[in-house]
């Protein structure tokens, strides 16, 4: 095994400056003369704004301007766009009501962005926002998904609060098939909404050069080039060759960090009616809570059909899916297109149907959170197959194993749209079950009831779609962008190699695992790559971080940012070593001449390409390359993830006591990494499932609008994790690699909650809190006396 | 504004502070020491870990005037060389990601280690509930402090 090429456990680049407390985050930054936003927020969900009166706090102390949306839109401000059309069933685009940085009419949801307040502190912008008197006509609040439609109207322009009611698949076929199943399992579920908590709030510094007419943004940005484009060819107007935009260190996304909020666009057009005047602002916590984009929030209906020997023959799906106040920039696609298209799972399902009624309500807009969409997919197939397996009185583990598709199958064309090119399912069953030791679960269950506790087991043979994806597909779909990666790969004069890759990291280890990568490809010492990232002015077009996709596609766009300084590499060697191209090889770092001696390596040829006294005719100096990688298919990441608990019957608390997850990533690059990807993953869906509810009362406020209100996963919360891999390797990109970064936060709450009923014998939603437990305990304990 | 006066890594410093000023604002504002982060705003994340006197605070449940004469390490003044065990622990084992709550889980590390020369995994977990992490899962935190304190103790 090579020490730091591809395969390698090799640790991180960037450890030394964050261990050292030398990172650079965007709230680390200063800008001379800067000046300090502060938000005024929405106190109630839903109310007609009639007046705001801005004057006593424009007097007070320090206030360097006070502006509403009222100032936008006499500068022409845009709405925040949502950039991916879903039709409906009937065709008709999803309905799409603006959504203004400042709001111009009405308040939407509590944190509402009602004023911006610039001052020379953040003390004294939080001081006159205090002064500032808004007249709200408050109205009916709306907040769940269900009932929604009956609800209040939040926008005019969206009847009934209906965003759209799509379907996928032919629903007289599914209901057929399922008249005529033998055996016919039901279930409603609840996907409980989330809030993503990147460690890192969110942060902007917005600066205009009057000198020059450019604009910086400096942002908490997972895709920085996806932010330029949007904020110039939708919201502000400015030219794509005016605004440069830089996510620096970025500490932790899963999402939240993809999309374009209302606080950077803000702390950027303010600049410019400044003067030019850098405007920061950082949100607090409780901020993050109100106004990140949140994730998940279904409710849904759920029929499996099974034919006398347990051969799954239909699944119909019903979802109502809650968008929340406003379309986040991706929010159609989540429910849709990232949802029912996973609902065949791993298993061979003839007819699939799907209906999704998308619903605004009056809470913070919902977009994708680590997973998006296929959690949701995952937790609906995985938690009826595991009831099915209940009614049925089979093992849970053979019910799935005898529906897999199987390896000769593939490629195989699922009834949902998604073409799997490749998996093999068995083995990390297989090697899950031998790890958790399942054969002993029944005397270990045993054990935990002589001690009066409850044990369960429970399965997650999850599939993700990644490395997202076929921008011709996603088109097709009614996505506003392609979803290609760039990279450039620049050899220097002194035989390093400098690597502009689009992917965006902010905790992936991009900058070691790309290293590994160009290493490996170039044979060039792992410390002489150095990854740059994150800067639209240093990078090319680029679409940046999410879904799985950084080493599946930007990954593969070094890949053949690589090929190309090989081959032009090849002409200059074969000149200088006066041989035929064709017979000139590459390997380990050296250009070759078949059958003789001859050589020369890649940085004697990166020096002449810069020092060309001796080049070859037609060839250009210099050996720097650019290249766009567009994907051929999604990549499809599977495995099986086991939770073991044992339920105090007593305290309701829930002790996760084993857990074991088995993936298939296709090739790995580094294992270390991929590892900790999935135990983070875990820990989020473990979140999910037992800790984590965004909630909102009646009146729309948001209950858990802090750390001492939302249950977030402590160190205590989990276990150790025991994390093994199967490999079936991509058949499509050039590295065999699928994408690992949210198979966990996909596999674990339908793992969890299957343990969790399996020992309380009785169905319960996420959160599995102590309380809910403790409750369905006591009823057990009532219902038994 | 009244003045404050502390030692930070070593090195006597002197500033005058709103009243109101945090310990965190202090060290991040005054100081441009950065590497201590504010992660929340109810003392719950501990992202703004340091040690004050030889304890692990949190220096956003602080204010600067409370440390007025006293000691203060930050994440920038912890090691000597250059990796502190602990530091060199996490790297080793992959005991960060994004990097965001490192600085502050690193230095309740160190002062666990402190406290207790070889805990046990149920008390590391125990000991690091006042520190969030959204990334590692905790999993590669725990064995890098388990790791470091066989370093340290051998």
């Amino acid at each position: 095994m090579p020490d730091t090429g591809i395969g390698a456990s090799v640790t991180r680049k960037e450890d030394k400056r964050f261990l050292t407390g030398r990172g650079r985050y965007t709230d680390d930054l200063n800008r001379p003369g800067q000046a300090i936003a502060y938000f005024l927020r929405s106190p109630v969900a839903h109310a007609v704004v009639r007046s705001i009166d801005t004057a006593a706090a424009e007097a007070a102390p320090g206030v360097v301007a006070v502006f509403t949306g009222k100032d936008m839109e006499t500068d022409g401000v845009g709405s925040l766009p949502c950039g991916w059309v879903v039709n409906d069933k009937h065709g008709e685009p999803h309905k799409a009501p603006p959504h203004f940085p400042l709001v111009r009419d009405k308040v939407r949801y509590v944190g509402d962005h009602v004023a911006m307040v610039i001052a020379e502190t953040l003390g004294q912008a939080k001081d006159a926002a205090e002064l500032i008197e808004v007249d709200y006509d408050e109205q009916p609040a709306v907040i769940e998904a269900a009932g929604a439609m009956e609800g209040a109207l939040l926008h005019e322009e969206a009847p009934s609060n209906l965003c759209y009611d799509w379907e996928l698949g032919d629903e007289a076929a599914v209901d057929d098939a399922i008249s005529q199943a033998a055996h016919v399992v039901k279930l409603d579920l609840v996907n409980n909404r989330l809030i993503p908590n990147a460690i890192e709030p969110r942060a902007a510094i917005g600066e205009f050069s009057p000198g020059t007419d450019a604009y910086e943004l400096y942002s908490t940005s997972q895709n920085p080039h996806l932010l330029k484009l949007i904020l110039c060819a939708f919201v502000l107007g400015i030219p794509e060759t005016k605004l440069r935009v830089i996510a620096p260190d970025v500490g932790g996304g899963f999402g939240s960090k993809i999309y374009c909020y209302a606080e950077e666009t803000a702390c950027l057009w303010a600049s410019k009616r400044l003067g030019g005047r850098p405007i920061k602002w950082t949100a607090e916590r409780s901020e993050s809570f109100l106004a990140d984009a949140h994730g998940r929030d279904h409710v849904s209906g759920v029929t499996l059909g099974l034919d006398a020997d347990h051969t799954f023959t239909a699944l119909k799906v019903m979802t109502t899916a809650n968008l929340g106040a406003y379309l986040s920039n991706f929010a159609t696609c989540i429910p849709t297109y990232l949802y029912a298209t996973l609902l065949a799972g791993q298993y061979i399902t003839p007819v699939i149907y799907c209906n999704v009624k998308a619903v605004f309500t009056s809470t913070a807009p919902v977009d994708a959170y680590r997973g998006a969409g296929r959690p949701e997919a995952t937790y609906v197939i995985e938690r009826i197959v595991e009831v099915a397996a209940r009614q049925l009185g089979v093992d849970p583990a053979e019910l799935r194993r005898k529906n897999f598709i199987q390896p000769e199958q593939f490629p195989y064309q699922t009834p949902v749209a998604l073409t799997y090119d490749i998996g093999d399912y068995e083995p990390s069953l297989d090697k899950a079950l031998e790890m958790i030791d399942y054969s002993g679960f029944a005397q270990r269950r045993a054990e935990s009831e002589a001690r009066g506790k409850l044990r369960g087991i429970g399965f997650s043979a999850y599939i993700e779609a990644c490395g997202i994806a076929p921008s011709a597909v996603v088109g097709a779909l009614g996505a506003g962008v392609g979803l290609w990666e760039s990279a450039q790969v620049r050899m220097n004069a002194t035989g390093s190699v400098t690597v502009m890759t689009g992917s965006h990291a902010h905790g992936q280890g991009h900058e070691t695992t790309f290293s590994q990568l160009v290493s490996d490809y170039l044979g060039l010492p792992y410390d002489q790559v150095e990854i740059v990232h994150g800067d639209t002015a240093q990078i090319p077009m680029a679409m940046g971080t999410y879904g799985s996709r950084s080493l599946a596609v930007g990954g593969s766009a070094i890949v053949k940012a690589c090929d190309k300084i090989i081959d032009k590499g090849r002409k200059i060697a074969a000149h200088l070593m006066e041989a035929d191209v064709a017979d000139v090889e590459f390997k380990d770092g050296n250009y070759t001449v078949a059958g003789t001696d001859r050589s020369k390596s890649l940085a004697e040829i990166a020096f002449a390409a810069y020092v060309p006294h001796n080049h070859p005719e037609g060839v250009e100096p210099g050996l720097d390359e650019t290249a766009f990688y567009d994907p051929l298919n999604f990549t499809y990441p599977a495995g099986v993830h086991i939770a073991e608990v044992e339920i105090d019957p007593d305290t309701g608390i829930t002790t996760i006591v084993d857990w074991v997850a088995v993936d298939d990533f296709g090739k790995v690059i580094n294992p270390m990494i991929v590892e900790g990807q999935v135990h983070g993953g875990i820990a989020q869906g473990v979140g999910q499932a037992l800790l984590e509810n965004c909630a909102y009362d009646e009146s729309g406020q948001l209950v858990t609008g802090s750390y001492m209100d939302y249950t977030m996963p402590r160190a205590d919360d989990l276990p150790s994790f025991k994390v093994d891999m199967t490999e079936s390797a991509c058949t499509h990109n050039p590295l065999g690699v699928k994408g690992c970064g949210e198979a966990g936060a996909i596999a674990a709450p339908a793992a969890l909650m299957n343990a969790i009923t399996d020992a309380l014998g009785v169905e319960i939603d996420m959160p599995a809190s102590t309380e809910k437990v403790w409750r369905v305990c006591q009823s057990r304990r009532m219902a038994a006396e | 504004m009244p003045s404050v006066t502390m030692k930070v890594n070593g090195k006597e410093v002197t500033a005058d502070v709103e009243p109101r000023a945090l310990l965190v604002e202090f060290l991040r504002q005054n100081l441009a020491l950065t590497g201590t982060h504010v992660g929340c705003d109810t003392s719950q994340c501990g992202a703004c870990v340091v040690h004050v006197d030889g304890n692990s605070v949190k220096s956003c449940t602080m204010l600067a005037m409370q440390a007025d004469g006293g000691e203060v390490t930050t994440i920038e003044g912890l090691a000597s060389g250059d990796l502190h065990p602990v530091q060199a622990a996490f790297k080793e084992h992959h005991g960060l990601q994004c990097g965001f709550c490192t600085p502050g889980m690193v230095m309740s590390a160190v002062d666990l280690l402190s406290k207790n020369e070889k805990p046990s995994e149920s008390e590391i977990r125990h000991w690091l509930e006042g520190n969030f992490c959204r990334c590692t899962g905790y999993h590669n935190i725990v064995k890098a402090i388990q790791s470091a304190a066989e370093r340290m103790s051998a």
